[in-house]
């Protein structure tokens, strides 16, 4: 019986198709669907945090209101992939329990801090640029609900991208001291944004699986390539150095060359001994605990409501 | 060591050694679940977004409209109780289709008509 489901599923994967909630699907795609739509989903949420530390000092009404605007964005994606996770037999409050116990992890970058306005600007263009080559060709996940959420939240990356750099064009055309905020940001920025593609391909060794399940569609290495080469052009415009001496265009190749990645540091923050990782999860302990008389005082009005 | 790779949207984040099983001893007292379904616009059938957990009917409308219609996609929401739905698998498809598929006589083109009938 299991041969003929599994044959099913190899089919759909093989044309190309989606599958669904309710489809019969193998144990090991299940669960690695779910820790992967968890992870995305806690990296949306512990991302408000970064960018959330600026609202209060945001230098105008205008950039106060975009900026609400864009971590409000982040809550929804998050909100979105949650639900998506739910569509496998996840629980939204075990998620957030396996994520204030760190059990299950949100993404490296976050865990760096955000020290100027500048960095508002940096992660929109350098951060969410990686996330948008990261997260256009899961549009196309085999698994259909997260492949539609995705579809939403590559539409609302694009402000997300652009509000950054039109924010960072915005200070070079400023004093000097507002073009080294720029410049020192983007110093900051920069390796951490190449290290969210994740390690080589040779140190990668699900990649092959999760390609021929249709759940990832390109290789870290050649995700971080295409960033690359989207980004410095982008820097030359923006007149900013990427801090890389060895950034230089392969005509041979066709693409940038690039310097190499300290992975030392990569696995010291995914470890847990980043910057901030000890805050981030402080922070989202705290609002889950403050908010629970909420939950519960919400829960009681309805069931009293429910007896009328 | 701990594999990763940058599987989710926003990079690299492990892919062994993390549980995915809901832990019956953390959920407690979690809000109900509801599906949603937006009209996109005038002229159009209302179409399944996602879902949201909310107390009560009126607080999954308006997380919805929060969640959902943040820049304009839906004129109308529907809210249901996701424990409400009954629905069929996908993967029945077969046998659970199977009364339209052998009624071809249900569609216009089973029926042969000349080419020189205007408006047919």
């Amino acid at each position: 019986m299991t041969a003929v489901l599994e044959e099913h599923f190899d089919a759909t994967i093989r044309h190309d198709r989606r599958i669904e909630p309710r489809d019969w699907m193998p144990d090991s795609y299940r669960k690695t669907m779910i820790r992967q739509i968890a992870q995305h989903a806690h990296s949306e949420i512990i991302g408000m945090q970064p960018e959330g530390n600026w609202i209060t000092r945001a230098p105008s009404l205008r950039r106060k209101a975009i900026l609400i605007a864009k971590v409000q964005d982040e809550a929804g994606h998050g909100m979105y992939l949650y639900s998506a996770a739910e569509t496998l037999g996840a629980d939204r409050a075990d998620l957030t329990g396996k994520l204030v116990t760190g059990a299950q992890k949100y993404s490296s970058i976050f865990n760096y801090p955000t020290l100027s306005y500048a960095d508002v600007g940096v992660i929109g263009w350098l951060v969410d640029g990686a996330a948008i080559c990261n997260q256009v060709p899961l549009c196309r996940s085999s698994y259909g609900p997260y492949a539609r959420a995705m579809v939403r939240i590559c539409k609302e990356e694009s402000f997300h991208q652009r509000q950054g750099y039109e924010l960072l064009m915005t200070m070079m055309r400023g004093t000097d001291a507002q073009r080294a905020m720029v410049q020192d940001a983007t110093d900051r920025f920069w390796w951490p944004s190449l290290m969210m593609f994740g390690p080589p391909d040779d140190r990668s060794p699900n990649t092959e699986r999760s390609m021929a399940w249709g759940i990832k569609r390109h290789t870290n290495d050649e995700l971080r390539q295409r960033f690359v080469d989207m980004t410095v052009p982008q820097a030359e415009k923006l007149g900013v150095t990427l801090p890389d001496p060895q950034i230089r265009w392969n005509d041979a190749r066709g693409r940038y060359d690039f310097g190499a990645v300290d992975w030392a540091e990569f696995d010291q923050v995914i470890k847990g001994n980043g910057p901030c990782n000890a805050q981030r999860i402080a922070h989202r302990t705290r609002a889950h605990q403050d908010g629970a008389w909420v939950r519960e005082a919400a829960l009681a009005h309805a069931a009293k409501l429910g007896q009328r | 060591m701990t594999d990763h790779t940058a599987e989710g949207g926003h990079g690299a984040v492990p892919t062994s050694g993390v549980p995915v099983e809901p832990d019956a001893t953390q959920v407690r007292g979690d809000w109900p679940l509801y599906e949603v379904f937006l009209r996109g616009k005038r002229g159009l059938n209302h179409v399944h977004v996602g879902s949201l957990h909310a107390a009560d009917p009126e607080m999954a409308l308006r997380h919805a409209r929060d969640l959902y219609t943040r820049r304009n996609e839906g004129v109308s929401i529907w809210v249901v109780k996701a424990s409400d739905i009954t629905a069929s698998s996908p993967d029945e498809k077969d046998p659970f289709f199977a009364p339209a598929a052998d009624k071809v006589y249900r569609h216009p083109t089973f029926y042969e008509i000349p080419d020189d009938v205007p408006h047919m």
